[in-house]
C-alpha cells in the first residue's frame, strides 16, 4: 500500500491563543512495503504525522492517501492500520491472548479462526509460549512483540510503530531492531515508523524522511542521505560520533579552514561552513593541515582523535529541545503523546567532552598516535560537506 | 529498654483515638454481645433473670414488624444500590466525555450537590415531589396521561411509597458515586482508548471490554460500602416520612432493621427491649458481614486491580 501525504499540515491552537506549526507541508509518498522511517528531534512532528496518518489527530490542512483511496476524512477505527503505541498501550486487565485477539472480535471473527490467526502471528514475533500472561508479567521486549502482534493480527494495510525502541535498554534494542525489520519482510507490510534515533533509523529503513521542525529536510535511501546530506542540518543529524564542524572559506577555488587548505572548491569566494566526518581524515606526510592531538581513545580497531582547533564551531546539541513539546501538549489531543525520552538520545559517548572546540577524527590504530603527537591530515572529499554560512544549504563545487 | 519507652509513648500518641474509639465504637459493640445473652433484662431496675443464647433473637423474629424491616431493607439494598452504580457509571462516563473542560466543572459541582446536602432536607425535598396534588413527578407523568398517584400522601400503599423511596434513596447514592467513578476515569490512559479505536472496537465494547475493567477497582469499592450503607437504611426513612417511617395512614410500612432498632430502644424501660435491640442490631451485624463477604469473593475473580 503505497501512502502519500500531500501539503500535509497540523496546526496545535495552545490556550495561550498560539499557534503551534508541529507539520508544515508535509509532502512524501511513501513506497509500497517499505519499511519507512521518520527521523528528527523531539517536537519535530514525527509522531504528529504518524498520528495523522493513523487517523487519531485531525490534519489541518492536506490529504492522505492510502493507494488511491483518500482516507483523509476516514475514521482510524475505518482505516485498517495498526499502530504500535511508544509505551505500547497493552490492555493490563487481559492476557496476552486476549489483547491479541481483541481486534479480531471488534471485527466479528469466527473464534475459532481467530485463535488460530493469533497463534499464527504470535509465534511469528516469537511470544507463542507467553499467550496466558498479563501484559505485567512480561518484560519490556516481550510487552513490545505483543503490541506488534495486536497490531498485525487484524492484517492492517499499513504498520505504525512509535518510537517502537526507545522503551528498551540498549542490547534489547538491537535485538529488537533486527526483529522489526524481520517481521515486515516477512509480512510485506508498508510500515512506517517514528525515531528520535538517527542510528536506529539507517540500521532498519529502506528509506528515511528527516524532519525538523515540521519541515522535510530530506528524503532518500539512509546511506544516500548519510553521504550527501542536503544542509547542514541533515549532515549534524545524522553520524556517530557527529559530524565535525568548522568555520572556514572558499578562497581562488580552494578551501581553508584557518591557514591550512583542505581541498580544491570551485566556487565564489565566500565564508563557508564546512562539516567533515569523523572518518574523513586521512594521516599523511605532508599537509598544511596539521593539528596538535589531545586526547586518544583506542576501541578495538579504530582509534579515535581528539584534537584542539579555533575554528571548530561547538556542535549544539540536539537534547532538550522539551519546550517545543511542551508548546503541543497545549493541546488535549497533543498530550497523548508521550514525550520523546532525550536521556537516551544516543549511544555515542557524552558530547559534554566536545564542549571545548574540540574535533574527533577516527584513524586506523596502526598509526599508534599518541597524546601530544602533531599529525597532518588530509581530507577525503566525499567525507567533507561545505555549508553556506546562513542557510546552511550545501554548497556544490562546480568542478 | 529503649523501645519499651516507645511503645509507652505510642500509646499516648494513640490515646486520643483510641478513647473516642472506644467509648463510641468498642464499648457499644462489645456491650451488645453481652445484652443479647441476658435474659429480661430490664434497664431500668437494672436487672436480669439470667443467661441465655437464643431468647432474645426468638423475640425479635417473631416481631411482626421484623418481616417488613428485613423486606424493606433488603428491597433498599438490592434495588437502589445496583441501580445508582449503574446510572452513575453511565453518567460519570458521559461527565467524562464533556468536550468542554469548563461545561464539565459546572456539571461535576452539580452533580455532586447532593452529597454536600442533608438527607433529611432532600428527603423533605422528594416528599413533595412525590406530593400527590402538587408535586413535579404526578405532573410529569400527567403529560403521558397518567392519573394523579398517591406516593406519599394519606393511604398510599406499601408499593407506592416504597417505589417513591426507592428512588430518592438511588438518587441520593449518585453524587458519591460520580465522584468516584469520575476520578477513576481520568486516571485511565488515553492511550487504552486511541488504541481501542485503532482496533476498530465499537463505544459499547470499549465502554465493556475497556472502561469497566479498568474501573473494577472502584465500582467494587462504591458496591461494597453501598450495600453496607444500605443495609444501615434509616436517615432516608425519616427523612421521606418523618418518625411515622411510613405514610400517614400506613405506619410503619418503611420500617427498616436499623429502624427496629431504634423502636426497641424507645421501649428501652420495658423488660427485655434493650436486649432485643441488641439481637436485632447483631443480626444486621450478620447480614451485612454475609454480604459484604461475598461481594469480595466475587471481587476476585471479576475486580482487576492495576
Amino acid at each position: 500500500m503505497e501512502i502519500t501525504l500531500q501539503n500535509l499540515t497540523k496546526v496545535f491552537q495552545s490556550k495561550k491563543e498560539d499557534e503551534v506549526v508541529a507539520v508544515d507541508n508535509l509532502d512524501i509518498v511513501i513506497p509500497s512495503g517499505k519499511l519507512y522511517g521518520l527521523l528528527g528531534p523531539s517536537g519535530c512532528g514525527k509522531s504528529t504525522t504518524l498520528f495523522m496518518i493513523s487517523g487519531l489527530l485531525k490534519p489541518t490542512e492536506g490529504r492522505i492517501f492510502f493507494g488511491n483511496e483518500d482516507v483523509t476524512p476516514v475514521p482510524p477505527e475505518e482505516r485498517g492500520i495498526g499502530l504500535v503505541f511508544q509505551n505500547y498501550a497493552l490492555y493490563p486487565h487481559m492476557t496476552v491472548k486476549q489483547n491479541i485477539m481483541f481486534p479480531l472480535e471488534n471485527v466479528k471473527m469466527d473464534r475459532k479462526e481467530g485463535l488460530r490467526k493469533a497463534q499464527e502471528i504470535a509465534d511469528l514475533v516469537g511470544i507463542g509460549h507467553l499467550m496466558d500472561r498479563k501484559p505485567r508479567q512480561l518484560s519490556g521486549g516481550q510487552q513490545q512483540r505483543v503490541a506488534i502482534a495486536r497490531a498485525l493480527v487484524k492484517s492492517p494495510r499499513v504498520l505504525l510503530l512509535d518510537e517502537p525502541l526507545s522503551n528498551l535498554d540498549a542490547r534489547l534494542r538491537l535485538q529488537t531492531r533486527e526483529e522489526i525489520k524481520r517481521i515486515q519482510r516477512e509480512t510485506g507490510i508498508t510500515t512506517i515508523f517514528v525515531t528520535h534515533d538517527q542510528e536506529e533509523a539507517m540500521s532498519i529503513s529502506d528509506e528515511i524522511v528527516v524532519l525538523d521542525e515540521g519541515v522535510t529536510q530530506q528524503v532518500g535511501r539512509p546511506q544516500e542521505v548519510y553521504d550527501k546530506p542536503n544542509n547542514l542540518f541533515v549532515a549534524k543529524f545524522l553520524g556517530t560520533p557527529p559530524i565535525n564542524i568548522f568555520d572556514g572559506r572558499i578562497e581562488n577555488g580552494r578551501l581553508m579552514i584557518g591557514d591550512a587548505n583542505i581541498g580544491k572548491f570551485t566556487a565564489p569566494d565566500q565564508e563557508v561552513t564546512i562539516g567533515i566526518r569523523p572518518e574523513g581524515f586521512k594521516i599523511v606526510e605532508r599537509s598544511s593541515f596539521q593539528v596538535n592531538v589531545e586526547f586518544v581513545e583506542t576501541i578495538g580497531r579504530d582509534t579515535t582523535l581528539i584534537i584542539e582547533h579555533p575554528e571548530v564551531e561547538t556542535p549544539e546539541s540536539f537534547e532538550d529541545p522539551e519546550d517545543d513539546e511542551e508548546q503541543m501538549d497545549a493541546s488535549a489531543i497533543a498530550d497523548e503523546f508521550a514525550p520523546d525520552t532525550d536521556d537516551d538520545m544516543d549511544l555515542t559517548p557524552k558530547q559534554t567532552i566536545r564542549s571545548a572546540k574540540t574535533f574527533r577524527a577516527i584513524v586506523d590504530a596502526d598509526y599508534g598516535v599518541e597524546p601530544g603527537d602533531t599529525v597532518k591530515f588530509n581530507v577525503k572529499p566525499h567525507k567533507m560537506h561545505v555549508f553556506n554560512k546562513e542557510t546552511g544549504e550545501l554548497i556544490k563545487s562546480d568542478a | 529498654m529503649l523501645e519499651d519507652r516507645h511503645n509507652i509513648k505510642s500509646w499516648f500518641y494513640l490515646a486520643p483515638a483510641l478513647v473516642l474509639l472506644g467509648i463510641f465504637i468498642f464499648y457499644p459493640i462489645f456491650n451488645a454481645f453481652f445484652l443479647v445473652l441476658l435474659e429480661d433484662y430490664n434497664y431500668l431496675r437494672g436487672d436480669f433473670q439470667g443467661f441465655t443464647l437464643t431468647q432474645n433473637f426468638r423475640v425479635v423474629l417473631r416481631d411482626p414488624n421484623f418481616g417488613f424491616a428485613m423486606l424493606n431493607t433488603m428491597l433498599i439494598a438490592f434495588v437502589s444500590v445496583p441501580l445508582s452504580v449503574v446510572i452513575a457509571l453511565l453518567i460519570s462516563v458521559w461527565l467524562n466525555a464533556v468536550p468542554i473542560k469548563k461545561l464539565q466543572g459546572f456539571f461535576q459541582t452539580i452533580f455532586f450537590l447532593p452529597y454536600v446536602t442533608n438527607a433529611i432536607a432532600i428527603g423533605m425535598a422528594f416528599a413533595f415531589l412525590f406530593n400527590q396534588y402538587y408535586g413535579l413527578i404526578n405532573w410529569f407523568l400527567a403529560l403521558f396521561g397518567v392519573s394523579p398517584i398517591n406516593w406519599v400522601g394519606m393511604g398510599a400503599t406499601w408499593g407506592n411509597a416504597m417505589t417513591s423511596l426507592l428512588v430518592y434513596v438511588t438518587w441520593l447514592g449518585l453524587a458519591f458515586k460520580i465522584m468516584v467513578f469520575l476520578s477513576g476515569l481520568q486516571g485511565i490512559d488515553k492511550q487504552y482508548y486511541d488504541a481501542a479505536r485503532v482496533d476498530s472496537a465499537s463505544r459499547p465494547r470499549i465502554f465493556r471490554r475497556i472502561t469497566v475493567p479498568l474501573l473494577s477497582p472502584m465500582i467494587m469499592y462504591i458496591t461494597v460500602t453501598s450495600f453496607i450503607g444500605a443495609f444501615k437504611a434509616y436517615t432516608e426513612v425519616i427523612g421521606m416520612f418523618g418518625e411515622r417511617l411510613g405514610p400517614p395512614g400506613n405506619d410503619k410500612a418503611m420500617i427498616t432493621i436499623v429502624a427496629l432498632v431504634y423502636d426497641a430502644l424507645d421501649r428501652s424501660g420495658t423488660t427485655g427491649a434493650l436486649s432485643e435491640a441488641a439481637a436485632a442490631a447483631l443480626i444486621l451485624f450478620a447480614v451485612t458481614l454475609i454480604f459484604t463477604f461475598i461481594n469480595m469473593q466475587v471481587s476476585k475473580k471479576r475486580v482487576h486491580y492495576g
